[in-house]
């Protein structure tokens, strides 16, 4: 086989998917280079590429989507091609084109066939005329609302109103029934027009109970069309895939081979080069449906290089060359099962708000059938301007069963000391009976309550042990930081009066946490209640071997500021610290209700002038995942707000200033 | 640092080991009762109206004072034991680390009899004004107390008035000196925070006037009341006499830390180590070693190896006046030098070796640890023939004059001049620890009842007088009795002769506590000795 004539590869994308291409190509011998934005500069894809040329700006309005600047970035840099990874300017066949008429090849299909396939109803038109099932479409544009709706009609409620031009949900309703549908259909309209430039829906009929399958096809342009099996990805949290899996546990042979067949014809007919993801619905009826199809690598890509052992990115790019398919791809045979994740800096329950900030730990183990690609390195910050995926962990093992098992192991044990993730969420899913049972569909995150999925794994009594851990690594830190007497032993008393204390806030409320250093050893005491069977095998700031009851466990201990993280076989819990001290009471106003630790003012309840009684709540401050309600510590009278909802408070913030209710004197 | 590791011989199975164990067990559980008797305060009742006050036990202001997990070394634990007041002289005194800063902190207990100021309490506040003078420690008082126990004012009044010249001695030495004010301190004891450099006071809490309301109505006729005349906002706001108004006692304590952390202080001694080794043997084999039989001699190399760093000892003139071992070693890091009583008896080499070690100590600023268990100088005729006295001259000259930081450790007994010579009490040591089962006397019990008989006997034979034995053996037996008694442990840290009594087990903590305490002060050796009769 002849080297590629790539010899150095832009990559006009940002993190997991930046580094991994950066991997494909260092083991080709491809150069590499990055373009980032402002927010990216220390990021870790930016310090693996060879050469990068930040783009400034933050939002990728301002950097990842500037097209122009990147063919600019490119000639300038003399990259060979670009790889789009995916998202941003992936399926933008404007950006294809450039990039053929700058002469820097782009890795991925045609700019036409990008056209083509980004045009819903266009590939759907194109696909019926090479027999690949569809499902009914009303075309809206040019019609009649009445013509629409008795269309519509004949097809049945519920109905799907999807955006021409669209993907990711964006743009994507239901209609339930004729009352909704003028509202749906407006409202799917516009939000095409904003997200997309383009204003196109058409109406689809809805399955419900659905599950969504995908083939990934590769062509070259030599004429061969493959297909690399299928991968099934019916779990979403709206229209986005967060658990994608190959193979999918429904097909047998027969309606893997019509639906591979169906893809490797509908690519045949478009001329498809490169790699390429042909969507389908899979009715409970065992009836598959085109949907569309992704012109680029999908995120989910290494779910199928798995099974397969193939590096999908290098395909990509020998196929760019012009190289044709190597031979190892006619012959695939698939082996195993592999399970991929995708875990993302959002809160599943807040309404799966992104959240931004800083990992001061980020760890997940890989190896052994589990493959993780991450934004990210053992740490570092999450910017709020692009998507909220942190990490891809991708688990393979021989069957459904095992690859599942190894994969909520290693979200269980991952080491995520920073902000909120799906963590939670995700293990639930992987863990559940549905799941183990292989019984995936689009609704599965509809009926199940994303309140309870996003729950802390670990329940209140391991959080017991764990806040036991995180004062017995305090005091390990507190002994070793100390200027002076470091060598005596901790807490030495020689008339010993009560233990030492410290108190934390965790998931499941507060605990306070006594506990003793004697010359038979520590006695702990969490909430009142003794830790039984207490025996402190190692104490230091990171590290504890403690033994409970019997059970000896390390726990992992990890204080930045006045968050502690403790992650064991037990779980992961994460504590706030209480201040021994409450800040001075005397610089607040006298009825000054104080933030107890810092947050985000989830809501105000009560307003100036209002009269509350003793008790009454009257904020709400979410912090650590938690709501803590501030309520009057007496009845009185409102006499100052000093914060509104979503504003960040600091621990000592003044919320609102209470005025005592007097005493009638008579 | 080239010290060899020392050999351990001593065999946990034999009688005497175990003998020596269970005796000083028993003898820990009797100073356990003694210690939970002082934290119980003034009892049940008294704690529990105390609490209902809103206000913290003094432990526990203690506990909220020093860094967590820091340890704290309360000093003169056992005052007042055998005398008609509690265990304790109703005040916590102790050395403990604040804000990174090791203090002496001393409090009174409001529960015993409002915190009031007994004899006892006296001597164990008097002992930490010294404390804090030789060692440069920062001084911080806890302030709550009636003032003095009146019916026995005639032994406070004139020699407790120097606790505010001792207060403001502190502070012109640059040691400094604050008072966190949680109760009363009315009438003298409001010269206690006035004469300190820091003042907090508790609102509504703190009273501070040198005469209350009905003292000032007689002596001038105005109408007042506490907080006009004493109150922590007045003196916050009006008078200045606080520097900090404290909403609580909590808030109190934080500002207190919070002073500290601002004094700028550095320890003045030479540094710690960075990284010290822990002994090789286990501290529990000194319960095994704490001499049952003061008549049994204790191999003091295997103490030495079970408190200083590693076990290491560089032993200075070993074969001269073996009956003392003299050496260097290190302790929490800082470097020693020890001198300790292998063999009760010190001769006239001991002597000579005691006061050449003294002298090298001070020329190389090292601290000096004595570790006790002395019966005296040697006597006889060809002793004192030999100049005994002369030679343990030179040993007491080296050790009065000495400046290096002493500390010392009583074992067994310490009988006669020897405890002069081995830095006693008089001989002002930084510290002086006892374990439970040393004794303390001119000379043992048993032959100072004896002498005693033969002075008698040779009185009755001067007069002409008949010898009645039964009455001799009577009077014998009772001298010992009270010999004996006065000779405990427990009596000489009542009569806070000591810093306190201590677990065998917990030496080396407690010498490391105390060496890092006198390293906050320069070391520096002495320039002049008294003339060396030759």
């Amino acid at each position: 086989m002849s080297a590629s004539t790539i010899k150095k590869i832009l990559i006009a994308n940002r993190g997991e998917i930046a580094r991994r291409i950066i991997r494909t190509c260092r083991e080709m011998g491809i150069a590499t280079v990055a373009v980032c934005s402002d927010a990216d500069r220390d990021a870790p894809f930016v310090l693996e590429a060879d050469e990068v040329v930040p783009l400034g700006g933050l939002r990728p309005a301002e950097s990842y989507l500037r097209g122009d600047a990147i063919v600019e970035a490119a000639k300038r840099t003399s990259a060979d091609a670009i790889h789009p990874g995916y998202g941003f300017l992936a399926e933008n066949a404007e950006f294809a084109a450039l990039c053929e008429q700058a002469g820097v090849t782009f890795i991925g299909p045609p700019s036409n066939v990008i056209a083509a396939m980004g045009s819903k109803i266009e590939a759907k038109r194109r696909m019926q005329a090479a027999d690949v099932p569809l499902l009914p479409t009303i075309e809206v544009s040019g019609q009649s609302a009445d013509k629409v709706l008795r269309e519509v009609e004949k097809v049945g409620w519920p109905v799907l109103i999807k955006a021409s031009a669209g993907g990711g949900g964006r743009g994507m309703r239901i209609a339930h029934s004729a009352r909704d549908f003028a509202t749906q259909l407006e409202t799917a309209r516009q939000e095409a027009q904003a997200a997309f430039g383009d204003g196109t829906v058409f109406v689809e009929p809805y399955i419900t109970g659905a599950r969504h399958i995908e083939v990934q096809v590769f062509g070259d342009s030599h004429g061969n069309v493959v297909h690399l099996f299928e991968r099934e990805c019916s779990i979403q949290r709206r229209h986005q895939k967060i658990v994608e899996e190959s193979p999918s546990v429904v097909l047998d042979d027969e309606l893997r081979s019509a639906m591979t067949s169906a893809a490797v014809r509908g690519a045949k007919a478009i001329d498809y080069v490169n790699a390429g993801t042909f969507e389908f619905l899979l009715t409970p009826q065992r009836k598959f449906y085109f949907l569309e199809v992704n012109t680029r690598l999908q995120v989910e890509h290494p779910v199928t290089e798995f099974i397969t052992g193939l590096d999908l990115v290098r395909l990509q790019i020998l196929v760019a060359s012009g190289e044709p398919l190597p031979p190892e791809v006619f012959d695939v045979e698939p082996w195993g099962h592999a399970i991929e994740v995708r875990l993302c800096a959002e809160d599943p329950r807040h309404d799966y708000r992104p959240v931004a900030g800083k990992f001061n730990q980020f760890a997940i183990s890989s190896g052994n059938g589990l493959r993780v690609d991450s934004a990210l390195d053992d740490a570092g910050e999450v910017s709020p301007y692009y998507d909220s995926m942190l990490a891809k962990i991708i688990a393979h093992a021989p069957t459904r069963a095992e690859a599942s098992a190894k994969l909520a192991r290693a979200l269980r044990a991952a080491k995520l000391h920073g902000i909120v993730t799906n963590r939670e969420l995700l293990v639930r899913v992987i863990e559940s009976e549905e799941f183990q049972q292989g019984a995936t569909d689009t609704d599965f995150l509809v009926r199940h309550n994303p309140q309870t999925l996003g729950a802390p794994l670990t329940d209140a009594s391991s959080e017991r042990v764990h806040a036991a851990v995180a004062a017995i690594a305090g005091q390990a830190r507190r002994r070793r930081e100390a200027p002076v007497l470091r060598s005596a032993p901790s807490g030495w008393r020689n008339n010993p009066s009560q233990p030492q204390t410290v108190r934390y806030i965790g998931e499941h409320g507060e605990h306070l946490v006594e506990y003793l250093f004697t010359r038979k050893g520590i006695a702990v005491r969490v909430d009142g209640q003794p830790l039984d069977g207490v025996h402190l095998q190692l104490a230091t700031a990171d590290l504890v071997r403690l033994q409970v009851a019997g059970i000896e466990r390390s726990f992992a201990a990890q204080q930045l500021a006045d968050a502690v993280y403790v992650d064991s076989s037990l779980g992961s819990s994460v504590f706030t610290e209480v201040p021994r001290f409450s800040l001075s009471q005397d610089a607040a106003v006298a009825g000054s209700l104080i933030a107890p630790l810092p947050g985000t003012v989830h809501e105000v309840r009560a307003s100036v002038g209002d009269q509350v009684a003793a008790g009454q709540v009257l904020l709400v401050i979410e912090s650590m995942k938690l709501l803590h309600e501030i309520a009057a510590p007496q009845a009185g009278k409102v006499a100052a707000i000093g914060v509104e909802r979503g504003r960040q408070v600091d621990a000592g913030t003044v919320l609102a200033v209470l005025e005592a209710e007097v005493a009638d004197e008579k | 640092m080239q010290r060899q590791v020392l050999p351990s011989r001593l065999d946990p199975q034999s009688n005497h080991y175990r003998t020596n164990r269970e005796s000083v067990l028993a003898q820990i559980a009797k100073l356990d009762e003694l210690l939970a008797a002082a934290r119980a305060g003034g009892g049940e009742k008294s704690v529990a109206r105390h609490h209902q006050r809103g206000k913290l036990l003094i432990r526990e202001r203690v506990e909220m004072l020093v860094d967590q997990d820091s340890p704290f070394l309360e000093l003169a634990p056992f005052a007042g034991t055998g005398t008609d007041y509690e265990v304790g002289a109703s005040v916590v005194c102790g050395i403990g680390v604040v804000s990174g800063v090791e203090c002496y902190i001393m409090g009174n207990d409001p529960t015993v009899r409002g915190g009031a100021v007994n004899p006892y309490t006296m001597k164990k506040s008097m002992r930490g004004f010294d404390i804090c003078m030789r060692n440069r420690l920062p001084y911080i008082t806890l302030t709550e107390s009636g003032g003095a126990d009146l019916p026995r004012q005639s032994e406070i009044f004139l020699p407790g008035g120097a606790s505010f010249r001792h207060l403001t001695e502190l502070s012109a030495a640059g040691i400094p000196t604050i008072s966190l004010v949680f109760g009363n301190s009315t009438a003298g004891g409001a010269y206690t925070p006035a004469m300190c450099d820091y003042t907090v006071f508790v609102k509504d809490k703190a009273k501070v006037f040198l005469g209350g309301p009905p003292l000032v109505k007689m002596a001038t006729g105005e109408d007042s009341d506490d907080e006009e005349l004493g109150g922590a906002e007045m003196h916050s706001r009006i008078s200045g006499l606080s520097d900090y108004l404290a909403v609580d006692e909590l808030d109190a304590l934080r500002i207190g830390r919070e002073i500290v952390a601002n004094l700028n202080w550095k320890k003045l001694g030479p540094q710690a180590a960075a990284v010290v080794e822990e002994p090789r043997y286990s501290e529990d084999d000194l319960l095994g070693l704490a001499p049952a039989d003061l008549k049994v001699p204790v191999d003091m190399r295997e103490i030495i190896a079970r408190i200083v760093d590693g076990s290491r000892f560089h032993e200075f003139k070993p074969a001269y006046g073996p009956n003392l071992i003299t050496g260097w070693a290190s302790l929490y890091g800082y470097e020693i030098g020890i001198l300790a009583n292998q063999q009760g008896v010190l001769f006239s080499a001991e002597s000579q070796k005691a006061a050449q070690f003294i002298q090298l100590a001070n020329r190389h600023n090292v601290p000096l640890v004595f570790i006790q268990n002395v019966t005296g100088y040697m006597v006889g005729k060809q002793y004192e023939q030999g100049g005994i006295i002369k030679h343990g001259a030179h040993m007491i000259n080296a050790v009065s004059n000495s400046t290096v930081p002493h500390l010392t450790l009583q074992i067994g007994g310490s009988y006669g001049a020897g405890n002069y010579g081995m830095c006693g009490y008089a001989y002002k040591p930084r510290f002086v620890f006892l374990w439970p089962n040393s004794k303390t006397a001119v000379m043992g019990p048993a032959q100072l009842a004896g002498v005693m008989s033969i002075v008698r006997r040779a009185a009755a034979q001067a007069a002409g007088k008949p010898f009645e034995e039964k009455q001799d053996e009577f009077l014998r037996k009772a001298v010992e009795d009270q010999i004996e008694s006065e000779s405990l442990a427990t009596f000489t840290s009542g009569q806070v002769y000591d810093d306190g009594i201590i677990d065998p087990r917990d030496s080396r903590t407690v010498l490391g506590m105390a060496v890092s305490a006198a390293m906050s002060a320069e070391v520096r050796g002495a320039a002049k000795y008294g003339v060396f009769r030759m």
